[in-house]
């Protein structure tokens, strides 16, 4: 591109390039390290935890059996918050992209962008004050019809802060990441096989089908991925709305709710002294390892699609 | 509702063959079923939201099954579709306007020169101020900009203009999107080893805070500014060097210059972005009454830590303190809409005068 390197004209090599070049690339190796600091000081400081007794972790013998609960909970509150939000966010997509009018739709894309504008904290403040309360007549409803469906075995909480209150939470935190990526593809959709399954008869919902769907796929599922990510890593909502004592059970709508590792760092960081508090940085190692798995996965199918669609 | 209306010849073509609902027929579904799912509920005595629920359901079946009778089993299907989208919209949206109203119903009471210019410090029984939690999260958060923005745009520079196609770059690109899925816990547990083993272990300080945000931080400002720098154009890359000026010249006096008005816009959405984190700043930062404006020396409140302390561990006066969280979360939500509006402004403030 520029003379200074290539160009048989001047072979001088000027030192502010050396040195703005140098400079930059190594800025850019910063994040490399940044990122390769966070693996490494985890573990450093994880690694006294494996010689943790009882007392350093509520009870359980060893770090395996301390965070596996742990690992339970969170997979099963980023699942649900991601069955919910998936739908959600497709429409939501769908209704940008596809069905409202281009006025309409900025705005209401604006508006699902404040959805993740709003700071966790708040969400935590919303749910045990709006949500929780608001779906205890539902949950003793539930308890006491659907009760032979292990989800729904009861006895229904009396506050609300169950992890299926969480796992809603988590929907909507996800919901305009979800919807955002989604969005983005649908709109991609060559216009060319839109028209093409229009002309042929078919309605929208059976152009949506033939055309955007296929098309959109992958970058479906790896925004879901995405999601899922955000989902396992969110902490303040599910720390405040959670009423956690860390079992395991499949129990939904109960006041005995299993804990996520980051609503477990955050609760009981403060209070951890000396080797509790490697356990819970040892917990965070496994987090983080599971959600750079996740993540690196999604990505990975992004930028597989990326050169086509640019 | 509206559905897009077809073009004449479109409907004339289509009374031949098919007969059609009227084009108003999703507004009288709707109005057919929220008055009947009114009726019911208010002859049972169901609250607002059963009734609205049982509506969207009578609204489905019915727009449906109409389309169904009347037309065929596809439009009843694209209707069905049609429908499911605007419901899915309607309940995303509730969450979000119940959420801002509530927030603003319960923060406006706890709002007045007291509350933002006082801090907790030895206040007891009555309400204090958040001025120490909203100092802090601006410390916290100036260092966390300090540290992302430098290192970020030098990044994307290099991304952009030297490291281009590289195995180097590709990398960092691809990890810079992985990074920007780390948990915000995780970069504070990492700020919190780091300053463990550099410092002393247990260290809380407001910097530690700065580190940790600036690792959620950093990625969105790479993103952003890169996108940003890939949007001048080749020609005045050219036309520089044409003139002999040499590539870091020109990368400081006519690339980024020319993307300022971009990056400003990304750094502003940055910073919205992780001022309303609470996880790492618990971990890193903890919690105090006082106001701490030393970021290297003892721990520092923040206005989410504050709410979330003031909610979930009120101590004594409950009702007082929790009001201070409505009102501490009024706040924060202020300044992270104001972050989002002022974006827009810098963004059309800095923007390459055309100059003519």
């Amino acid at each position: 591109m520029s003379t200074v390197t290539t160009g048989t004209g001047s072979p001088k090599r000027r030192l502010g390039d050396l040195v703005f070049a140098n400079l930059t690339r190594a800025a850019g190796l910063t994040i490399l390290i940044a990122l390769a600091g966070v693996g490494i000081f985890l573990t450093v400081e994880g690694i006294p935890a494996f010689g943790a007794g009882p007392d350093d972790l509520k009870g359980h013998s060893n770090l395996l059996t301390y965070v596996a609960p742990l690992v339970f909970g969170t997979l099963l509150a980023a699942v649900i918050a991601l069955l919910i939000a998936v739908p959600l966010a497709l429409g939501v997509a769908l209704s940008i992209s596809h069905y409202a009018p281009r006025r309409i739709a900025a705005g209401v894309g604006y508006l699902v962008d404040l959805l993740a504008a709003v700071p966790s904290v708040v969400y935590g403040l919303w749910g045990i004050a709006v949500l929780g309360p608001k779906l205890v007549p539902v949950y003793k409803w539930l308890a006491s019809h659907f009760d032979w469906i292990p989800f729904f075995a009861g006895p229904a909480s009396n506050t609300g802060r169950t992890i299926f209150t969480a796992s809603i939470v988590l929907a909507l935190m996800v919901l305009p990441i979800v919807t955002a990526i989604t969005r983005e593809i649908f709109a991609q959709t060559p216009r060319l096989n839109e028209e093409a399954a229009l002309a042929l008869g078919a309605t929208r919902w059976e152009m949506i089908r033939l055309a955007v769907l296929p098309y959109g796929r992958s970058g479906i599922v790896s925004a879901a991925m995405l999601g899922l990510g955000r989902a396992l890593g969110e902490t303040m909502a599910v720390a405040m709305v959670l009423s956690a004592s860390g079992v395991v059970t499949w129990n939904l709508i109960s006041a005995t709710n299993p804990s996520t590792i980051a609503a477990n760092i955050a609760l009981t960081f403060a209070d951890a002294t000396g080797t509790a508090r490697n356990a819970l940085i040892a917990s965070g190692l496994v987090l983080f390892l599971i959600t750079f798995v996740v993540n690196f996965s999604a990505r990975a199918i992004v930028s597989r699609y990326e050169p086509g669609s640019k | 509702m509206t559905d897009l209306a077809p073009a004449p010849t479109e409907r004339a073509a289509r009374s031949i063959k098919n007969p059609r609902l009227p084009q108003y027929a999703p507004l009288i579904a709707l109005v057919v079923a929220v008055a009947a799912s009114a009726l019911l509920g208010l002859t049972l005595g169901w609250g607002v939201i059963p009734i609205g629920i049982v509506a969207a359901i009578f609204y489905l079946i019915g727009l449906t099954t109409w389309s169904r009778i009347i037309e065929n089993a596809r439009a009843a299907t694209d209707r069905l579709v049609t429908s499911l989208v605007w419901v899915s919209l309607t309940i995303a949206l509730i969450p979000l306007v119940s959420l801002l109203w509530k927030v603003i119903d319960e923060g406006k009471g706890a709002l007045n020169g007291k509350f933002l210019t006082y801090s907790m410090r030895n206040v007891i029984g009555e309400p204090g101020g958040i001025y120490h939690a909203i100092m802090g999260t601006l410390l916290i958060t100036l260092a966390a900009a300090v540290i992302s923005v430098p290192i970020g745009l030098l990044a994307a520079v290099y991304l952009v203009e030297y490291g281009a196609h590289s195995q180097l770059a590709r990398w960092i690109r691809f990890l810079v999107d992985v990074m920007t899925g780390i948990p915000s816990i995780v970069a504070g547990l990492f700020a919190y080893a780091l300053f463990s083993l550099i410092v002393g272990p247990g260290t809380q300080f407001g910097i530690g805070g700065g580190v940790a945000l600036s690792i959620l931080m950093i990625p969105i400002v790479v993103r952003s500014s890169e996108e940003m720098l890939k949007l001048v154009p080749a020609d005045l890359r050219e036309a520089s060097y044409a003139l002999g000026v040499p590539k870091w010249k020109t990368i400081l006096k006519v690339v980024i210059p020319t993307a300022m008005a971009g990056i400003i816009t990304g750094v502003t959405l940055a910073i919205a972005r992780v001022i309303g984190e609470t996880a790492p700043l618990l971990i890193i930062c903890g919690a105090t009454d006082s106001v701490n404006l030393n970021l290297f020396h003892g721990q520092m409140a923040s206005l989410p830590v504050f709410i979330y302390g003031s909610y979930t561990q009120p101590g004594s006066n409950p009702e007082i303190l929790k009001q201070m969280a409505w009102g501490a979360a009024l706040i924060l939500i202020l300044i992270v809409m104001a972050l989002n509006i002022l974006a827009r402004v810098l963004g059309k403030l800095f923007s390459p005068k055309t100059g003519h």
